[in-house]
């Protein structure tokens, strides 16, 4: 069959000219390799972010109270979430699972001789299971402990190792301001989030941490956990009219707090990541498209080259279709083993991009390869190989065969 | 009648001047004739020949070739006339390179849109004496070989015509004088050849000759019955 004679044509015509070829070759096995390579990391770090904001805790609503100032010029937080409003969103507001008030601040923290500066949050026991934390080590507090402010504390792993070193923290005494805390328990590590180091902090009961430590009256966020993942929308309304009508804040006014769903951050989260990817994405498809000047560089030269030979073929009657996918073929057999080559030269530089930087750097880039990114990049460089091996086969397709047969 | 010519002309613009390469040309060739076209370079023996091999267009005149007008018919059109009615036969052999005799022979089929082409083209290698260099690339054949496998792949399509330009130009006066012999012998076997030549050594075992000159024919090589269509 011609197809078959053409193809095999292509190739020995392809390796007469090896290196020319490979030359031809390598922009599309570059492109390639970084398209797939970059929507490798895309996809990574987009999984790296859903990590961390589902390690925060799930079906989570977090009550901040709202910037103060007027006319859009914040000078401020506003000191308005108390207590009290806490307890009524657990006594008016249906579908919430659990809630936890906090008061926050960053405290010097001293064992004998030892100090380290932590983030504190005075909370109640259901601060760990809302925001996803368990204790590796000892307990939790119990709520009859944080409502009689007892001096008992929690801290984290990265903490514990600052101050104790190797030997065991659970019943020794440590400072927050001079006032001595018995540490009853040790957080289980989570790993650094990038903004936020969980596993460097202390927990401490909501009353201690507000009359003792910090001297705080109002709270600094509240934690709601939603029961059912469906509700959380209801929950958000129900809350925000609860607060507006203890707040007495005026229809039309804006809100004096503001509430932060999870589903939204992650949303957030997600529009970023796919923007970092198609902006890497994109960048590596113009590496593509260099690639695709350069097959039609070689084609045409090619079509140059072997004019006599497209004057005999139209001599003993090829049409000019038959010639045009002659060179066609060429340019996509060169696209074709090119992108073959770059789709795993690309897996493989994904996978060395997460090697490299998992053992130089604190912060490494995970990288997904994913079936469909491959497509795409094949697709894309087979679609590339057409627009531009058009040119010449088209060229060649119309030479004059008198001309072509005549040609040296 | 295979070949019908009536006032073919063709003119060509050189450097700002028109040259008339054929100017009014007419003559017929029937089935099975053996004709030799001669004239010295500048004739318009080689358009006339592009002309008759379907790859050019006269510019007037009409031009019927097995019962077809061809004069005006579209490029791709012509390609399928050359594919089946014209065999080629070219002074530099004009082989594919990496391509192997076979191959080459079998071509101008694959073009016609057959399959299994292959046996047809050893059948038509054996005729040409070449069964057992089916497989050499031309760079692996001599001279006279590469144009038997021309000649191979001339006859394959089975065509009306075989057009052969100079087709000794390139070889020795033996190996020359072979490919005659071949061509003789194809000839007897009821093909219509037609040899383009300057040289009058290979015209001689033509049973016609034409003779042109500055784009007119001057001698059909007909008994005065045809006539001298020299235009007046």
């Amino acid at each position: 069959m011609l197809f078959w004679t053409t193809v095999k044509a292509s190739l020995k015509s392809l390796l007469a000219n090896a290196m020319r070829s490979f030359l031809a070759m390598l922009g599309i096995i570059i492109g390639v390799a970084a398209v797939i390579s970059m929507l490798a990391i895309g996809t990574g770090a987009k999984k790296q972010i859903m990590d961390r904001v589902t390690a925060m805790g799930t079906n989570l609503l977090v009550v901040r109270p709202g910037q103060s100032g007027s006319h859009g010029v914040a000078s401020g937080t506003q000191q308005n979430l108390t207590l009290a409003d806490a307890q009524a969103i657990v006594k008016e507001v249906t579908g919430v699972q659990r809630i936890a008030p906090c008061v926050g601040g960053n405290v010097q923290l001293k064992y004998l001789s030892r100090n380290s500066r932590v983030r504190v949050t005075g909370t109640t026991a259901t601060y760990l299971p809302i925001r996803d934390f368990t204790v590796a080590s000892g307990r939790t507090f119990t709520g009859p402990e944080a409502d009689a402010m007892a001096r008992v504390i929690i801290l984290g792993p990265v903490t514990v190792e600052n101050l104790f070193g190797i030997s065991d923290p659970l019943d020794q005494t440590v400072k927050l301001n001079g006032i001595n805390f018995t540490v009853i328990g040790v957080l289980k590590a989570k790993g650094d989030q990038g903004w936020f180091n969980p596993d460097d902090q202390a927990i401490l009961p909501y009353t201690t941490a507000m009359k003792q430590v910090l001297g705080l009256d109002y709270l600094g966020e509240i934690d709601i956990q939603v029961a059912e993942a469906k509700d959380v929308n209801q929950v958000l309304a129900d809350t925000s009219a609860l607060l507006r009508k203890r707040h007495r804040t005026q229809p039309g006014a804006p809100d004096d707090f503001n509430i932060r769903n999870q589903a939204d951050m992650i949303e957030t989260f997600n529009q970023y990541a796919q923007t970092f990817t198609y902006l890497l994405g994109g960048i590596a498809l113009i590496s593509l498209i260099v690639g695709g000047i350069g097959i039609m560089n070689i084609m045409l030269v090619t079509v140059t080259e072997r004019t006599r030979e497209i004057g005999i073929r139209k001599a003993i009657g090829a049409k000019e279709r038959s010639i045009r996918n002659q060179f066609l073929i060429e340019a996509l057999i060169i696209c074709g083993v090119g992108g073959l080559i770059g789709a795993a030269m690309g897996v493989g530089a994904a996978r060395l991009i997460e090697i490299l930087t998992t053992q130089y750097t604190t912060n490494p880039f995970i990288t997904i390869v994913e079936w469909p990114s491959i497509l795409l990049a094949l697709s894309f460089s087979a679609l590339v190989g057409i627009l531009f091996g058009f040119y010449p086969a088209w060229r060649a397709s119309r030479l004059d065969p008198v001309e072509a047969l005549r040609y040296e | 009648m295979i070949i019908h010519a009536e006032n073919l002309v063709k003119t060509y613009v050189l450097g700002g001047s028109t040259v008339r390469a054929l100017d009014g040309v007419s003559f017929d060739v029937e089935a099975g004739e053996m004709l030799a076209i001669m004239g010295p370079s500048g004739s318009g023996k080689s358009t006339l020949m592009q002309i008759l091999g379907c790859l050019d267009r006269p510019d007037s005149g009409r031009y019927v070739l097995a019962g077809e007008d061809v004069s005006k018919l579209s490029t791709d059109r012509l390609a399928e006339i050359r594919n089946r009615h014209i065999g080629f036969v070219f002074q530099t052999f004009n082989l594919l390179p990496r391509m192997n005799a076979l191959e080459n022979v079998e071509l101008p089929l694959l073009y016609a849109g057959l399959r299994h082409a292959k046996d047809r083209a050893a059948g038509a290698l054996k005729t040409v004496g070449l069964a057992d260099r089916a497989h050499h690339a031309p760079n692996q054949l001599s001279g006279g070989e590469r144009q038997r496998v021309a000649v191979a792949r001339a006859l394959i399509t089975d065509p009306a015509i075989i057009l052969a330009d100079e087709p000794t130009g390139n070889l020795d006066t033996k190996t020359g004088d072979e490919i005659m012999a071949l061509f003789h012998a194809l000839n007897e076997a009821g093909r219509t050849l037609i040899v383009v030549t300057h040289e009058s050594d290979i015209a001689r075992h033509c049973q016609r000759q034409v003779h042109i000159r500055d784009g007119r024919i001057t001698d059909s090589g007909r008994p005065a019955s045809a006539g001298n269509q020299e235009a007046g």
